[in-house]
């Protein structure tokens, strides 16, 4: 508990952190109040399909009805943006918190047993360490077939390796303490143990890690939905929206900049939405790490 | 001694996570049918006509044990299958495609790790001072940027609302032309070295020119990656006793930086040199693909979207091979610099 209450005062100090709170926070209210900020027109079906305004190829500037303008194809960029917040927390937390969970579980295991369990595990993450995330995460993509709830598993088997290998390492370093010893020796069982005793004292670390990358694997997601591997065709998806945009980033000639809006605002709230988790991590990672902090 | 041991043990153990590699290669194989596998065999497209002949002929109806042993003795030739997407077998595909990848690293790597180094030695020198702000800001913010929307922006910029000055993809049509003439040998396939050695200053410029955004893009996500760390590790290097000690002696501030701090910093992030490379390669596939620069990773993407099988799954497996093996270089090169390592943590 002092520990939390250490990080909180530390955190409040770091006016950088404060700003990466603000970021998050205002995303969340953007993604709960989704249907208020920018309701479906009505008769618009579903929701999560962006709802378009023709069907004209040239986009639109920034009108009083689309205070964004509208993409290629008209669909509106303002519904897309705010809507896609909610995909971006849906990839995010979806996939990070399955791997939490698969970490968790193998890590805890290979960690606490030790022996040819914990080898058997490790030579496997390292298996699927042994890929750049992107690469690996396409080609099951491609072997799955393209589809947002694919990207999704896709993410999830490229990433729960590292999340195993920092659980076990943390365990290891818990094992032999001395209130572990005190709880085998009263006869505590193998699950009790790992789960009263050794993960409160060593998940921390990777918690934090995990709040941490939700930045990433957005990105990535973004990074597939824009190759054309992702979300379906006028699903609110940030990364789809930015493709849409690759044929207008040079507008016509005297004008070049005439189709900004269709990569640019798209664009910023990816980068906020990754810059406000890695703000926090950062502040984070500058509390939790004891040689920088305590001076 | 204990270095070539420590080698050797080092070697043995990749055998295992080199087989581990193939295996999921091989598994995701497995999720496609014996039509589409077929692909893996073809090295030529007449071959199309016979599909039935040839999933007989390689066993794709047999068990997976069988065809797991046809699918790498056929790696093992280097028949990695026919790309669709460039109509010639992926082999000489890869090949066609490395050098302008090449190129690219070329540029990049040395600007990312000699920038990265650079800035982040030059932050925590300068801990809590404005320098130290503005590098640690742009770091992040570097850091979140999606290196897709990066790259186009710097194309509207540079592209568009600056006419023309930094090009997309690797030539212009009219510098096409003169590489491919008679006149012009392309020794490398590297146009910058090339036009150097056909001493052709135009196709220099211009191919120069093609490189600019593509490599910058490249640079600056992975380089905000390095500045971190750099920064970190300086810190911690700076506050050490053997810090105080030269400072002590009275050697001047630039010194003690740069001699004493920054070569004993550089250890950590040397260990991290295999996720810069990995960093690169993710990197290489999205900047290729925007700036339509033809190169593997736009080879790589345009086999992804096309659903092609035998390309796709050629380049991951290309990939996993090339980490596992940087990772052993990068280990072997840290055992070399720091003894605790071989000797398994036992000199403190």
């Amino acid at each position: 508990m002092t520990s939390l209450r250490y990080m909180l005062y530390q955190l409040r100090k770091n006016p950088l952190s404060i700003i990466g709170i603000v970021i998050i926070l205002t995303f969340i209210i953007i993604a709960i109040f989704a249907p208020i900020i920018a309701p479906p027109p009505e008769g618009h079906i579903d929701p999560y399909m962006i709802p378009r305004y023709g069907y004209s190829p040239i986009p639109k500037p920034p009108s009083e009805g689309h205070i964004f303008g509208t993409t290629e194809g008209q669909y509106d960029v303002f519904y897309g943006v705010i809507w896609g917040t909610r995909s971006a927390f849906r990839v995010g937390l979806i996939v990070i918190g399955t791997v939490l969970a698969i970490g968790i579980v193998l890590g805890s295991i290979a960690g606490y047993f030790g022996g040819v369990i914990d080898e058997i595990i490790m030579r496997i993450t390292d298996i699927f360490l042994a890929f750049p995330i992107l690469i690996l995460a396409m080609a099951i993509t491609v072997a799955l077939g393209p589809s947002l709830d694919n990207v999704i598993i896709a993410l999830i088997i490229a990433s729960w390796p590292a999340y195993a290998r920092l659980i076990r390492g943390d365990i290891l370093a818990v094992r032999e303490e001395d209130y572990v010893e005190a709880a085998r020796g009263m006869g505590g069982s193998h699950l009790r143990i790992i789960t009263r005793h050794i993960l409160p004292n060593s998940i921390y670390p990777t918690l934090v890690m995990a709040s941490l990358d939700i930045g990433a694997v957005v990105i990535t997601a973004a990074a597939l939905s824009f190759l054309g591997l992702g979300a379906p065709v006028g699903y609110v998806d940030w990364g789809q929206m930015i493709s849409w945009s690759r044929n207008w980033i040079v507008g016509p000639p005297g004008n070049p900049l005439a189709y900004w809006y269709t990569v640019t605002i798209p664009g910023l709230f990816i980068l906020f939405f990754v810059l406000g988790w890695n703000l926090l991590g950062d502040a984070f990672r500058d509390i939790l790490d004891p040689r920088l902090s305590r001076k | 001694m204990e270095l070539r041991a420590y080698i050797v043990r080092r070697l043995l153990l990749i055998i295992p996570v080199l087989f581990g590699v193939t295996l999921l290669i091989f598994a995701l194989l497995q999720l496609f049918s014996p039509v589409e596998r077929v692909a893996l065999y073809v090295t030529n497209p007449r071959q199309f006509a016979s599909v039935p002949d040839m999933i007989a002929k390689y066993g794709l109806d047999q068990p997976v044990w069988v065809q797991y042993g046809h699918w790498i003795s056929q790696i093992f030739q280097g028949n990695l299958g026919w790309s669709k997407v460039v109509s010639q077998p992926v082999t000489s595909a890869m090949l066609n495609f490395l050098p302008a990848t090449l190129e690219l690293a070329i540029f990049a790597t040395p600007l990312i790790i000699f920038g990265g180094i650079f800035l982040g030695s030059k932050a925590a020198a300068h801990k809590d001072k404005a320098i130290d702000h503005a590098t640690r800001l742009g770091a992040i913010v570097g850091y979140s940027l999606p290196t897709f929307w990066l790259g186009l922006m710097l194309l509207m910029v540079f592209y568009g609302l600056f006419t023309g000055l930094f090009p997309p993809e690797r030539l212009s049509t009219e510098m096409n032309i003169v590489v491919h003439s008679e006149a012009f040998t392309q020794y490398t396939k590297l146009h910058f070295l090339d036009a150097i050695l056909n001493g052709n200053g135009r196709v220099l410029l211009d191919s120069l020119r093609h490189l600019v955004l593509p490599v910058i893009t490249l640079t600056i996500v992975s380089m905000a990656f390095i500045m971190r760390l750099m920064r970190s590790s300086m810190l911690e290097a700076l506050g050490k006793g053997y810090i105080l000690t030269a400072r002590a002696k009275g050697l001047d501030e630039s010194t003690v930086v740069s001699k004493h701090a920054r070569r004993n910093a550089l250890i950590p992030v040397l260990t991290v040199s295999g996720y810069i490379f990995a960093g690169l390669v993710n990197g290489v596939v999205i900047t290729e693909t925007i700036f339509n620069y033809k190169g593997l990773g736009w080879w790589f993407w345009q086999s992804a979207v096309n659903l092609d099988v035998s390309g796709v799954l050629a380049f991951a497996l290309f990939n996993g091979v090339l980490f596992v093996i940087t990772n052993l270089v990068v280990d072997l090169l840290y055992a070399r610099i720091d003894p605790r390592v071989r000797l398994g943590g036992k000199v403190t």
